[in-house]
């Protein structure tokens, strides 16, 4: 329960990988649930370099920092993002991996509550390998039951843009797909 | 005036950026005039995508230069105007905010301030204090300056630059920085009226029925610009008898006190919940007006307290408001960080440490 | 007057414009300030605009408007009258705006605005008053200056390699699309007035019809600074500063662009 109270999680991955949606996504269904939440997205140069990350603070209380230092949360889509972030993980977090394309050997941390999730290939079976951070999104929500993925799936089409709503149904299943592997 | 917004208000989850932008919508401005910098350009983008909409002018001017002096001349035609920018932008327009002031112009300017000095970076920074608050033009000009620290606030507080503006008749500033920009937090627009329209009999909007009237500065006269000084200086002195804000942050029982405004405060807040739960009777003055600055109760509050800590995003600058507040500069400390936010561990290092030693 | 003199000049044929002030100006004797103004006065009176103008006076000698022209007016920072002007007719865009910049302002300090608001095609009136000095500040050079002109900064006279050429602002704006009219008039014999008379009108009257931005240099004198009788600068007006600055219209157009 201490962990839905009071929360973050920093999602981090390739430019492209659809990082910064799944970080809206997450912070929406927050909002609805009634919550307190920060989004903070990396912005400016570090957007161009390829690599993307965004911080979701969730609580019951008024939050502080939007950025965190230590955080107990992670979903990391790529290999860099694991370097970067599991040093600076608290101890008992919860890390969720691309198990796609991060080694599970590279994770070295025993002291965290770890979920491999072979979302790539699990997003390819559902449709389309860019669903990859639905399905992991899926599988972090599900674990940690920060918000309900009922939560995520109806706050859809207020990340999805007019253009791409055809693609709602197959975000459903993608979340879905990963929360069951929770 | 918080960043707490619990309950059931219709919440929308914006970036601070935008929430800027519903604000000035909501209070009436039609005018925008600006320039592309980084890292404010979300609100030239969402303005030249909303203000045909909403029957107002958004312009892109030639540079800052230009940009403040459209403001200048859509004000003085009595509109509600704004612009934003960040700091080199910003010193672009201390000509013309000074002539503003001079000639008593209402307007918002909005300073999401990056790294400096010179071309700097654009990383957060709140090294734009001193420009900010004492007056970054010529001649003795200073205007109200206003830090928010929440998405709530940057909508809230863009009501009341409106307000102020209008009511004092001077160019107001927001100063912000690239993290309360570009975070996105829930904000609930309902929860604060915008300011109403008034009525401005001095605008040079033509001379039907009456004798022509000028918007100016320039007083050859010895004797007028001296008036003229003594007069925008009592104006000054009304603005802080009435206009002081600031949030008290656990501050009843405090012995350890953090001075902080914008962001870094939001960093102290989650340091300061971490050191109460450690038994550390730690609190918070956060300066939300940063000029007039809350002098009387960082006098106050030093008197009782063991330490003062002032925490900003840059080397001290509001620091030596905190000393000019207070005789107590034996409890003054200092810690800054400048071009990066702080972490919460950072603030609740020092915390632990000054506790320690006033054990 | 007695009442016979009063039958004598019955009919008036010459009178003070309604929105010219009356009162002693500030002006130099000799200087063509005041025909200036006098004409833009004129200009107001006849489109009958006086109470639905807005001026925007510079930095220089020219900043006194306020207190000769029977206008609101708002006063801009050295230089930058037509982003003030551009400022004005946004938030008024039924109203008649226009400028009154000096050489040093529009020309040097005040380029990047000038040009910009002429690109934009801002439905302005700009009266550009060429006398190649800064004359408030004491006689300095400005980008107008003529070669060989001595000036308090040009001591032993404007030299190319130094300071470059003096600059034509009337030819120069004419080459922007959004520029509606262009032209450099003079005041120095009755017929240059009557010709600049006609120039500003057709100026205000392209503002009226929103066919862009309007400019009239003016070519005028600075006997101060200059140190030359108020004759000898006429004629120096006449000789060599009409040599190299030609007068005419350099651009009119017939059209508006976009309505």
């Amino acid at each position: 329960m201490s962990e839905k109270t009071n929360t973050d999680v920093i999602f981090a991955g390739f430019g492209g990988q659809g990082i910064l949606m799944v970080g809206n996504l997450l912070s929406i269904a927050a909002m609805d649930e009634g919550r307190q939440v920060t989004y903070f997205p990396a912005y400016g140069v570090e957007m161009r370099g390829g690599t993307a990350n965004c911080t979701v603070v969730i609580s019951d209380d008024e939050i502080g920092s939007p950025v965190v230092g230590h955080p107990r949360a992670c979903v990391v889509m790529n290999a860099p993002s694991l370097e970067k972030y599991q040093p600076l993980m608290v101890a008992g977090g919860t890390l969720v991996v691309n198990s796609s394309l991060v080694g599970k050997g590279d994770v070295n941390r025993s002291d965290l509550s770890v979920l491999f999730v072979d979302a790539n290939e699990i997003a390819r079976k559902v449709g389309s390998l860019q669903l990859a951070s639905m399905v992991a999104l899926g599988a972090y929500a599900a674990k940690t039951g920060v918000v309900s993925v009922e939560t995520l799936c109806a706050c859809l089409p207020k990340v999805v843009s007019k253009k791409y709503e055809k693609f709602i149904p197959l975000n459903i299943s993608a979340l879905k797909e990963g929360a069951s592997f929770a | 005036m918080s960043g707490v917004i619990l309950g059931t208000a219709h919440r929308e989850f914006v970036k601070g950026n935008e929430a800027i932008c519903h604000g000035a919508l909501a209070a009436g401005c039609r005018h925008y005039f600006g320039y592309p910098i980084t890292p404010q350009n979300d609100i030239p983008e969402y303005m030249s995508a909303h203000m045909a909409g909403h029957g107002g002018v958004f312009l892109q001017a030639e540079s800052e230069v230009a940009t403040i002096n459209m403001l200048l001349g859509a004000a003085a035609a009595g509109k509600r105007v704004m612009t934003s920018s960040s700091g080199p932008g910003i010193s672009l327009m201390q000509e013309g905010i000074s002539y503003m002031a001079g000639s008593e112009l209402p307007a918002l300017i909005v300073n999401i301030a990056r790294s400096g000095p010179g071309l700097g970076g654009i990383a957060p920074s709140q090294g734009d204090y001193f420009q900010a608050v004492k007056g970054g033009g010529h001649g003795g000009c200073r205007i109200p300056v206003l830090a928010p620290h929440s998405v709530q606030e940057m909508y809230e507080l863009t009501l009341l630059a409106f307000e102020l503006a209008d009511r004092y008749r001077t160019p107001v500033m927001i100063l912000g920085d690239a993290i309360i920009g570009q975070m996105k937090e829930p904000y609930s627009p309902g929860l604060h009226e915008p300011p109403a329209p008034i009525d401005k009999p001095w605008a040079t909007t033509g001379c039907v029925g009456r004798p022509r009237q000028h918007v100016k500065s320039l007083y050859l006269k010895d004797d007028d610009i001296e008036r003229h000084n003594w007069r925008l200086h009592e104006k000054l002195q009304r603005v802080e008898n009435a206009e002081v804000r600031a949030e008290s942050y656990h501050l009843e029982d405090a012995k350890i006190v953090l001075v902080a405004f914008g962001t870094a405060a939001r960093v102290c807040k989650t340091a300061i919940q971490w050191a109460r739960k450690a038994g550390i009777a730690a609190g918070m003055i956060r300066p939300i007006t940063l000029f007039p600055f809350p002098k009387a109760l960082v006098h106050e509050t030093a008197g009782r307290a063991d330490l003062m800590l002032v925490v900003e995003m840059n080397t001290g600058q509001m620091v030596e408001d905190v000393m000019i507040a207070t005789s107590h500069h034996d409890k003054i400390r200092f810690v800054g960080k400048p071009c990066a936010m702080p972490t919460p561990d950072d603030i609740f290092s020092e915390i632990k440490r000054l506790a320690g030693k006033t054990a | 007057m007695s009442s016979s003199d009063k039958q004598l000049f019955d009919k008036v044929v010459f009178k003070r414009p309604e929105s010219l002030v009356d009162v002693k100006t500030h002006f130099c004797p000799g200087c063509h300030h005041g025909i200036a103004h006098r004409i833009v006065a004129d200009a107001i009176d006849h489109f009958g605009m006086r109470e639905k103008t807005v001026g925007v006076a510079c930095v220089g000698c020219s900043v006194f408007l306020y207190d000769y022209i029977d206008v609101d007016v708002v006063e801009a920072p050295h230089g930058r009258a037509p982003a003030v002007a551009t400022g004005v007719k946004r938030a008024l865009p039924d109203h008649f705006v226009f400028t009154y910049q000096g050489d040093g302002d529009l020309a040097a300090i005040g380029t990047s605005e000038i040009i910009h608001a002429a690109n934009r095609g801002e439905n302005l009136t700009v009266i550009f008053v060429n006398n190649t000095t800064y004359g408030m500040t004491g006689g300095q050079m400005a980008p107008t200056t003529m070669l060989g002109q001595k000036t308090s900064t040009s001591p032993y006279g404007r030299e190319f390699s130094n300071d470059g050429y003096p600059i034509k602002m009337a030819e120069l704006l004419a080459q922007l699309e959004g520029v509606a009219f262009s032209a450099r008039v003079a005041t120095s014999t009755p017929a240059q007035i009557r010709k600049a008379k006609e120039a500003v009108k057709t100026a205000f009257d392209m503002q009226i019809r929103r066919m862009g931005l309007s400019v009239v240099e003016f070519l005028s004198t600075c006997p101060t600074n200059w140190g030359m009788k108020p004759l000898d600068a006429r004629n120096r007006v006449l000789g060599e500063m009409i040599d190299y600055f030609p007068l005419g219209i350099f651009k009119e157009r017939k059209q508006a662009d976009f309505v």
